[in-house]
């Protein structure tokens, strides 16, 4: 009975970090791709959030979770080239622009919350029904396996189908070539006729679509209600997942899951009540990722050309 | 070249003429109606100092800059270049000085990219099938899966001529393109070129080498201040005309270098070994001493471990290994100022990055890294303002700097002013060992001269001189010992009576005497 017990812990354990792990892969290779045209994004956390209540809004009003979803995403590419044209076009300085796209995305879903639920107290705010998660014939069923891995939500699954899909697109298309060009040698880019600028708007319309698309996960995968800073730091995780994965696709989904089984431990930990206080736990997944940073620093290659504005001399 | 007469030969037509062309940037008049045309099958020179305007003509050419006025005909038609892109599509290229390179990516990555319009996947075969081919053509090997960073000078420059011919062009331009390569190199790449322009292409040829005007071109245009002096046929002018022509005054072309019995060593490198930005050896095991009175060459191909080379004699990179001397004192685990006040004085090869703050103004740059010293200091806080700029006022005077005053801001300056004002700061101390990083890079004949002239005064006053350059001519003329780097290592060091250029060529390529080549 005891060994049943276990096992249904560390099914469960695995079966999580591929769930927590979601909204992080979605943001960080939606900002790898970002990065790697040479703009350092720092907006993503305000984007999760605005992702996450337009997604969250959306489907409250229609019932429709795959509204809601690219309603998201749709959120995310607007925020995307809002920041393209604070960057690229005006060529103002990348960290402050992103600061300031945070500032003002968190300021806006607070505001927009208010509004649309003035009348609803703290206690009964709305809540949705999240999305069913996926069955697949015969293979749900398989014992453990089935839990783990055939019993994700469908966004899951796309958020991992993004990995190959953009490694696929950086390394062997031409649009992908050009784009790591940008990043590394805008100069490069520019001398071969072709226009720094619309790389960069292009990217960060990406980054922001899948960062849109993984705060919509918050609210209509995980939670079913949307309170506000319900992104909690994820964006400022997922930039240092993609310094950790080394801006290379594969390794971030390494990390990203490293990540996930760190906090679905510390969860698992945090309801067995195991003796180690819960501040600890809760700090630990925050703790990891500052010492990967420092691990990573050393060893690590970023685009050359990252978060400086290209100007023709 | 081919048996055809003369008449017969299709070289007659310019492919290109510019016409009254003027560009005019804030603070300059870059391009003042300048007029030229090139001819298919020809290697055109466009001669000048730096400054005259060469590179702002080629730019304009290729899209890089509009012209403020004046007209661009190709094929006989007028064009309207408005970018890269349209020069491209005409069928002009260019090799910029300062390679364009993507060095994390392939070879083949970096020749590829943007040659293709449309399409989701690139053609990587055909890419391969004509980049072999055109190695075939001009004998040339190029690794096509090399990452561009690990390859030499050499072979990126390589890259860059290959990256204009893939895409096809009838005008190439090549901006200075000897500037990293050893004598034996440019040799090569002469004769490619040659066979460029016997195949029909049109060549444009920027230099400031009068040498190489000789060794390549059939005609020259000699610029000067933006305007245009002449265009002649190469053969028909002498060198001595060619440089008169391109500064306007007759020119003295040697600086008498005073052979003077040396006095102690005054610096000693010893076993250096350090890492470079990528994490790898960069200096492999570097050994030199440099006496009182003596000037030390550093002869090599840009790349080889100058630049970090200089950091560790600066104290700006710690070496893995090996030790440091000077004036008789080890200094392998001192600070950069510690080093200053044992009488070190450096030149550094990127003066407004790395020698100045281009927004401070001259009496501030004058006094940089010198301000906890006497007189400049007043107690442990303050500057003595009354001392700065006593001393900016001689040392303006002394030193020739052209500028308005000693408030003006220093980006303000020209090239050979701001390189003026980092001698008069370095040698208002004492100084018993100067390391000069490329001294003369960019600066023009007058400002040259001038800047090797307080050098080897430095080097009478008594002290050790270590001059890193690119410029063979510049360390043969002022070297009393050369030492050449290749790859992180000292190949040889040798007396500058028993040097010639062919051997120093060879060594920089990492050829010993009596290997094969």
């Amino acid at each position: 009975m005891n060994n049943f017990f276990q096992t249904t812990i560390i099914v469960g354990l695995f079966a999580s970090t591929i769930r927590i792990a979601t909204p992080f892969l979605f943001a960080s290779i939606g900002e790898l791709v970002t990065e790697r045209s040479g703009v350092l994004n720092l907006g993503i956390e305000g984007i999760l959030q605005i992702g996450a209540l337009v997604g969250f809004l959306i489907t409250f009003r229609t019932g429709s979770h795959w509204l809601g979803v690219f309603g998201a995403g749709f959120s995310g590419i607007v925020l995307g080239i809002f920041m393209g044209w604070m960057v690229t076009t005006l060529k103002l300085n990348q960290t402050v622009s992103g600061l300031a796209l945070n500032l003002l995305a968190g300021g806006i879903a607070f505001y927009w919350f208010r509004v649309v639920f003035a009348d609803v107290g703290a206690e009964n705010l709305p809540n949705l029904r999240i999305f069913q998660t996926a069955r697949f014939p015969i293979l749900s069923d398989i014992p453990y396996i089935g839990t783990i891995f055939f019993r994700q939500q469908w966004l899951t699954y796309l958020a991992f189908l993004s990995v190959p899909v953009v490694s696929y697109f950086l390394y062997r298309t031409r649009v992908g070539l050009q784009l790591r060009c940008t990043g590394e040698n805008p100069r490069a880019v520019d001398m071969k006729g072709l226009s720094v600028a619309k790389h960069q708007y292009g990217a960060l319309a990406f980054g922001g679509f899948m960062a849109g698309v993984g705060g919509s996960f918050l609210t209509l995968a995980s939670s079913g209600m949307f309170i506000p800073e319900i992104q909690a730091g994820r964006g400022w995780i997922a930039i240092a997942l993609v310094i950790f994965g080394n801006w290379i696709p594969w390794r971030i989904l390494v990390v990203a899951l490293f990540f996930g089984l760190i906090e679905a431990v510390q969860l698992t930990l945090q309801a067995l009540n195991a003796n180690v206080p819960h501040q600890l736990l809760l700090a630990l997944p925050y703790l990891l990722t500052i010492i990967a940073l420092c691990t990573a620093a050393g060893r690590s290659r970023s685009p050359l050309h990252l978060g400086l504005p290209y100007k023709r001399e | 070249m081919t048996g055809l007469p003369d008449h017969a030969r299709p070289i007659l037509q310019p492919i290109l003429q510019v016409e009254n062309l003027t560009k005019r940037f804030p603070s300059v008049l870059a391009l003042d109606n300048v007029s030229m045309d090139v001819k298919r099958g020809e290697i055109h020179c466009l001669l000048g100092e730096n400054g005259a305007g060469k590179s702002t003509l080629s730019e304009t050419i290729y899209g890089t800059y509009l012209p403020d006025s004046g007209k661009i005909f190709f094929r006989g038609a007028p064009v309207e270049i408005m970018s890269p892109k349209d020069a491209i599509a005409a069928g002009i290229s260019i090799v910029h000085q300062h390679f364009v390179l993507v060095p994390p990516l392939t070879v083949l990555e970096n020749v590829i990219l943007g040659t293709q319009k449309s399409g989701l996947y690139m053609d990587l075969k055909y890419a391969r099938e004509r980049l072999n081919e055109l190695s075939r053509n001009y004998g040339v090997a190029l690794n096509l899966d090399a990452r561009v960073w690990h390859l030499s000078v050499g072979e990126q420059q390589w890259v860059e001529i290959f990256k204009a011919l893939y895409i096809g062009v009838d005008l190439l331009i090549l901006d200075e393109p000897t500037a990293v390569l050893t004598p034996q190199q440019s040799e090569r790449l002469f004769s490619v070129i040659k066979q460029m322009r016997d195949e029909g292409l049109a060549i444009i040829f920027i230099t400031h080498k009068l040498k190489e005007v000789k060794a390549v071109s059939d005609r020259v245009t000699v610029l000067r201040k933006g305007k245009k002096i002449a265009t002649v046929n190469t053969k028909d002018v002498s060198k001595q005309e060619l440089a008169n022509m391109m500064v306007g005054r007759d020119v003295v072309f040697t600086i008498e270098r005073q052979d003077m019995p040396p006095g102690e060593v005054v610096f000693e490198a010893n076993n250096l070994r350090a890492l470079n930005f990528h994490g790898e050896e960069g200096l492999r095991g570097v050994s030199f001493d440099v006496r009182e009175k003596e000037v030390l060459g550093l002869a090599g191909v840009s790349g080889n471990g100058q630049k970090l080379l200089f950091d560790v004699i600066v104290g700006q990179e710690k070496p893995t290994e090996g030790s440091l001397k000077l004036a008789g004192r080890d200094i392998t685990n001192t600070t950069t100022s510690k080093r200053m006040k044992l009488g070190l004085s450096s030149i550094p090869e990127d003066r407004i990055k790395e020698g100045l703050v281009m927004d401070f103004m001259v009496e501030e740059n004058l006094i940089l890294g010198f301000q906890r010293r006497e007189p400049f200091a007043k107690g442990k806080t303050l500057v003595n303002q009354k001392a700065i700029r006593k001393f900016s006022k001689k040392s303006i005077e002394d030193f020739d700097i052209a500028t308005p005053s000693s408030k003006q801001i220093s980006k303000k300056l020209s090239g050979g002013n701001l390189q003026k004002l980092i001698l008069a700061r370095e040698f208002s101390q004492e100084t018993k060992f100067l390391i000069a990083g490329q001294p003369t890079r960019g600066l023009d004949v007058g400002s040259t001269e001038y800047v090797r002239r307080r050098i080897l005064e430095q080097k009478r006053k008594g002290a050790g001189v270590l001059l890193i350059s690119e410029d063979l001519d510049e360390i043969l003329n002022l070297s009393d010992r050369i030492a050449v780097i290749f790859k992180g290592e000292l190949m040889d060091i040798i007396d500058v009576n028993e040097a010639d250029i062919e051997q120093l060529g060879l060594l920089m390529a990492g050829i010993q005497k009596g290997e094969e080549v």
